[in-house]
């Protein structure tokens, strides 16, 4: 079909292989810094395949050759197999269930062999991005019906539900990104509105004391009715809507955030939760706590506690200060003092090795990439490519808002890489396929489709 | 639709950029605005290490070192690393049972972390260090580290030279935190008068630890660091061959001895008894020993040289008659009628000598000790009408005295010293009421009353005698090494004290043959040295003790004092023996004989028995038995308060365990009362002399021998016959003199190195 096209470089939007390719070996450099040893022989480190940087390399050039081939496929494709590659990472993680393997106390990965190892969980979020854009751009969809935006919504939490099944809170979290594409594409900001309305009530619940927080919001009601006194004496609905509104978050704050907490997390994730507000975690009973020191036993066989690792990687980025102290230069990384730091807490190497400056560049470049891929979704004349692009930048926004934020303490420790920089296959694979489809679709902007 | 969306694009774009600038804000707090992270890596991961530099040495007068360093091991652990090992046997190499190699594995994980070594056991023993280092390949995780330790070769001078300990947290306050938790510093003796100079400079080295507190490498490439400058050493005046006879010489006895040179104030040796071992507070078992040392009522800790204070008995009467011959109230010829008691006030006053004229003039009264001559000589000081009145009187004797260096600290170079006690008039007003004579304290003219000197204060009079009228501060340390000539610190010692030099060159004189009249003619001729002329006087002082709240009278302390020779003084000694009897029974030939070691540098062969005599001699009081019995009961009894675990103290409940620890008869079974007389250490003097020159005279036999079939080949199958002339004649003196002696001692030997 694209026998008009001769060259695969037509069109190809290069700003953003360039940015895929900077971050990339700032990924790799900052795994060698976190990894490099006094005395190790840097080449062979590199060619050995035995250290981490060096697979961190060959997977980049693996992921270059796979965009290579992306970049050569018609974008009819991805539209043609989107529906049965949401099938395909469905079954994927599916079939984690019989055949996973424990690592790190998570069961959500299939191990091929002893080095090659699959997270489905990881993986799928590349295939809702894709199936979400499919169905949002068929003709028959009204996203303006309550009926398509559920429909919608399923697409993007069932992964969700299996990961948190398999124990992988934080990797399900990735996929209510995608209400930011939803948004775009006319999902009521209401929902949005509403659903950070809720976060903030539950985060006020565990901060508050339930009595105090009860008053205050009997406070904002008393206080919203005085206000609308006038709506209310025309419209009664608008009374009933107020205290209707009151009584949920009352429900909530009282029962809901405890029966949660106390039935539905894992101890160790109210516990992380915890941690990250800054309170102390107290089981509640007695299977809690010993829930609690198992999984802490399996996970944390090496790391003391979250609260440790927040903490030495606050110390690592900031001792950092304005200018840092140079590549393999920074104490807290290169002696192991931040847990984690080639994978989930990548960017101490950066804070304490570039300071604040190197940060605020390196967190340039990411706007740069989000920016950028913001802009390109709105030149795309099809509803597919937009909502794609909108995916990949709401999804890799996520992953670097909730990474950045864990290791500078402002959200709590949830294990998801820094996409193109924390050490990892599956990760660095699955971004730069999802950057590539992105800049394949783009490439034939001018196309319109199905 | 999309059209209708356009605006969201927007509201997205602001979502995306408000995150970052929330982030960016926190990353500007982290790393811009707050200074605690980049202190708390500093502490993730610097670590300050000390670099402690070699104690300064301590040479004797002949540059052999007293104090010395050596090198000791700790067997570190690493416990991560111990994997597979033996345990039992290692723990039978180390002397522990598996309990306490497990509990101490733990401690050291405790204390450092699995990575880092830790002691686990300091200061191993020699002959444990060399099974360890055999077979230390077998137990991974442990390895032997240096560390130097203080020794003293000589075993001698313990109390001189003082000892090291881990600083408490009063001298840390003092020190303005110089020093750090765990530091060494000296604790006593030298050691702490030097401490300054001996420690010499820390220095520091900052390296970087990793997270499982391994050190990894130099922070910025030393950049930082500073080295460690050694200590200084000391050069002393003590002569350690002195040293070593004054100590075998007090074995077995409680008192002092003090020597000093004269002409300089320098301290060729001063020894306290009973004495304890130097090194064993230097090994492992410091703690242990320290604290059986500190109970021990005789007081091994003590340096009673300087904090032991004893009426000086006659020791006084030379100064009492250089005060009465600088007032005039006596003359040389000035004598007395003594036959044996005093009379003159009111009551009767016992005096040792009775024959009659042995207090016809001064120097007859200084020889034969006359007591009332001095009773009269002391209230003729009082009462010397030119004053009016006796407490005028008695002050300007006391005026005399201090000026003697009696009644205040000398300032000797080691902390603490005593300053003994020289009353005046408020003393007496207190506990007379202000109505007292000078027939009062008569008993002051003999050194008694009130009156209390420290061994280094009688042995500094005797200086000023044998000076005729000045001193040098008493002291030890001649000069520092790699230190500036008029060094502030020794500066003090070089002045000249010439408070009684007004004193004029006659009187001294006439005390002086006084003084040499004591070993010719008077009661010190067992001091006498052949050739040597010394002035001498011998005291014996009353003393009483409490013992269970009644006081007890004492055998009286035996004390003598010296300086020789008369007319070129080099050495002045002063000898206390608790409990010795009178001055001539004990103290006078052990002073005696350190007067001849140092001034001939050997003692004469026919003399050596003496220094036997002297050292098997044991003047230890009954009274500390029963002290003793009841400081440890005591002690006992708290135990079982603290602990409730009464199976230390029940024992002492028993009468029979009660009778047969007390017992101080002469068989006593009692342990205490076997250690207080336990035969000394030492070999006999004599034995091994007499060895020695029946070696000397059998290597000499041999090359006669082996030069004789030279020149009569026939007669060597013969016994040699003129071999008994051929022998040195010193040799043959002394087998005559002693023949009975000999054997015996050499049992004697065999007893003690069996046991």
């Amino acid at each position: 079909m694209n026998q008009r096209n001769p060259a695969i470089s037509k069109g190809v939007d290069w700003s953003l292989v360039w940015i895929w390719f900077i971050l990339c070996s700032i990924g790799i450099t900052s795994i060698f810094a976190a990894s490099w040893h006094e005395g190790d022989n840097i080449l062979q480190g590199f060619i050995s395949l035995k250290t981490d940087y060096s697979r961190q390399l060959l997977f980049f050039i693996i992921a270059g050759i796979v965009g290579t081939f992306i970049l050569l496929t018609d974008s009819k494709f991805f539209t043609a197999t989107a529906n049965l590659g949401y099938a395909f990472g469905i079954f994927l993680l599916l079939l984690v269930f019989p055949f996973h393997s424990r690592v790190k106390g998570t069961e959500s990965i299939i191990r091929f062999g002893s080095a090659f190892q699959l997270q489905p969980a990881d993986l799928c979020k590349l295939f809702v991005n894709l199936a979400l854009a499919k169905y949002l751009s068929r003709v028959e969809t009204n996203f303006t019906r309550p009926r398509s935006q559920l429909i919608a919504t399923v697409i993007a939490l069932v992964p969700a539900m299996l990961s948190i099944m398999q124990k992988e809170t934080g990797l399900a979290l990735v996929y209510f990104s995608f209400f930011l594409v939803m948004f775009r594409e006319g999902l009521p900001p209401s929902v949005l509105i509403i659903g950070f309305s809720f976060a903030v009530l539950v985060v006020a619940t565990l901060l508050m004391d339930p009595n105090t927080l009860a008053l205050v919001l009997t406070g904002i009601a008393l206080l919203a009715i005085y206000v609308l006194r006038r709506v209310v004496k025309r419209n009664r609905a608008v009374l009933f809507l107020i205290v209707g509104i009151w009584f949920v978050c009352v429900g909530v704050q009282r029962f809901v955030v405890p029966f949660v907490f106390d039935h539905v997390f894992q101890p160790y994730q109210v516990k992380r939760i915890y941690d990250a507000i800054g309170k102390d975690y107290v089981p509640k009973d007695q299977a809690a706590e010993a829930a609690l020191e198992s999984a802490e036993q399996k996970t944390g066989a090496k790391k003391k506690d979250n609260n440790y690792n927040v903490k030495q990687s606050k110390i690592a980025i900031g001792s950092g200060g304005l200018i840092g102290k140079g590549l393999l230069k920074g104490t807290q990384t290169r002696y192991d003092f931040v847990p984690e730091q080639k994978t989930d807490f990548i960017f101490c190497t950066i804070g304490e090795g570039f300071g604040f400056t190197g940060s605020i560049i390196f967190l340039g470049i990411y706007v740069l990439l989000l920016m950028r891929i913001v802009s390109i979704a709105e030149r795309q004349r099809s509803v597919f490519s937009r909502a794609y692009a909108y995916g990949v930048a709401s999804v890799f926004f996520f992953h670097i808002i909730i990474n950045v934020c864990m290791t500078i303490g402002l959200a709590p420790v949830i294990g998801i890489p820094l996409p193109f920089v924390s050490y990892g296959g599956t990760s660095l694979l699955t971004f730069s396929i999802m950057i590539f489809i992105l800049v394949r679709l783009d490439a034939d902007r001018q196309m319109v489709l199905r | 639709m999309s059209v209708f969306n356009q605006s969201r694009s927007n509201i997205i774009r602001l979502i995306f950029a408000g995150m970052f600038l929330i982030i960016a804000a926190q990353l500007f707090h982290l790393q811009i605005i707050s200074k605690k992270y980049k202190q708390q890596a500093q502490e993730n991961a610097l670590y300050r290490k000390s670099v402690y530099p070699t104690r300064g040495i301590i040479y004797d007068r002949k540059g052999r070192a007293i104090l010395n360093n050596t090198i000791l091991y700790d067997l570190m652990v690493t416990p991560a690393q111990v994997k597979n090992i033996d345990t039992a046997y290692f723990c039978q190499l180390v002397n522990i049972d598996t309990a306490e190699f497990r509990s101490r594995v733990l401690d050291a994980r405790i204390k450092n972390g699995p990575f880092r070594p830790t002691i686990f056991e300091d200061l191993l023993p020699p002959d444990m260090y060399a099974r360890l280092e055999e077979n230390l390949w077998k137990f991974p995780g442990f390895n032997l580290q240096e560390r130097p330790v203080r020794v003293y070769p000589f075993d001698a001078a313990a109390h001189i030279m003082g000892y090291v300990g881990e600083v408490d947290s009063a001298i840390l306050r003092r020190s303005n935190n110089y020093y750090q938790l765990g530091d060494y510093v000296g604790r006593s003796g030298l050691e702490q008068y030097y401490e300054k100079e001996l420690m010499g400079q820390r220095g520091t080295e900052f390296w970087i630890k990793d997270n499982k507190n391994r050190l990894v490498g130099r922070y910025q490439d030393k950049a930082l660091d500073t080295p460690a400058i050694a200590g200084k050493n000391l050069n002393t005046y003590m002569d350690i061959e002195l040293q070593q006879l004054a100590e075998r010489l007090l074995s077995g006895k409680t008192g002092a001895v003090v020597c000093i040179d004269p002409k300089t104030g320098g301290v060729l040796a001063m020894a306290s008894g009973p004495t304890y071992d130097p090194n064993s507070l230097t090994g492992p078992d410091k703690q242990s020993n320290y604290a059986r040392l500190a109970l021990d009522v005789s007081g091994p800790l003590l340096n009673r040289a300087i904090k032991g204070q004893y009426p000086p008995g006659s020791t006084y009467k030379p100064l009492g008659a250089l005060i009465g011959l600088d007032e005039g109230v006596i003359t040389p010829a000035s004598g007395i009628d003594c036959r044996g008691f005093y009379y003159g006030c009111g009551e009767v006053r016992r005096c040792d000598e009775k024959t009659p004229g042995h207090a016809a003039n001064l120097r007859l009264a200084i020889a034969h000790s006359c007591n009332s001559f001095f009773y009269n000589a002391f209230r003729l000081e009082v009462d010397d009408p030119v004053f009016h009145s006796p407490r005028i009187g008695l002050m300007k004797w006391k005026e005399y005295v201090n000026a003697f260096g009696l009644g205040h600290r000398l300032g000797v170079d080691l902390p603490s010293e005593d300053g003994g006690n020289i009353p005046d008039t408020t003393a007496y007003d207190k506990d007379y009421h202000r109505s007292w004579n000078s027939c009062t304290m008569v008993t002051i003219g003999i050194g008694q009353d009130k009156m209390q000197e420290t061994p280094l204060q009688i042995a500094n009079a005797m200086c000023i005698v044998a000076n005729k009228g000045f001193y040098y501060t008493p002291h030890f340390v001649k000069n520092i090494e790699a230190s500036a000539e008029d060094d502030t610190l020794l500066s003090r010692f070089h002045e000249k004290h010439t408070a009684v030099s007004h004193i004029s060159e006659e009187d001294y004189e006439t005390v002086q043959s006084g003084m040499q009249g004591v070993t010719e003619i008077g009661t010190g001729q067992i001091a006498r040295i052949p050739g040597i002329n010394m002035c001498a006087k011998t005291g014996t002082a009353e003393n009483k003790t409490v013992v269970d709240g009644k006081v007890l009278k004492l055998r009286t302390h035996s004390i003598f004092a010296c300086f020789a020779p008369r007319e070129n003084p080099r050495i002045a000694v002063a000898v206390i023996i608790e409990n010795g009897g009178y001055g001539r029974d004990a103290a006078a030939p052990i002073a005696s004989l350190l007067v001849e070691k140092y001034l001939n540098d050997t003692i004469a062969t026919d003399r050596l028995h003496i220094e036997d005599e002297m050292t098997n001699k044991n003047t230890m009081p009954g009274y500390l038995v029963r002290r003793q019995y009841k400081t440890d009961s005591v002690r006992a009894a708290d135990w079982a308060r603290q602990s409730g675990d009464s199976t230390r103290w029940i024992k002492y409940q028993i009468p029979s365990f009660r009778y047969m620890m007390l017992d101080t008869s002469y068989n006593s079974k009692s342990p205490i009362y076997l250690s207080l007389h336990k035969a000394p250490l030492y070999k006999s003097a004599l034995a091994e002399r007499l060895a020695r020159i029946r070696a000397q005279a059998a290597a000499q036999q041999q090359t006669i021998d082996s030069s004789r079939p030279n020149h009569t080949p026939d007669t060597s199958g013969a016994p040699p016959k003129p071999q008994p002339a051929s022998r040195p004649r010193p040799v043959d003196t002394a087998i005559k003199k002693s023949p009975p002696r000999a054997p015996v001692k050499e049992d004697s030997i065999h007893k003690d190195s069996t046991r």
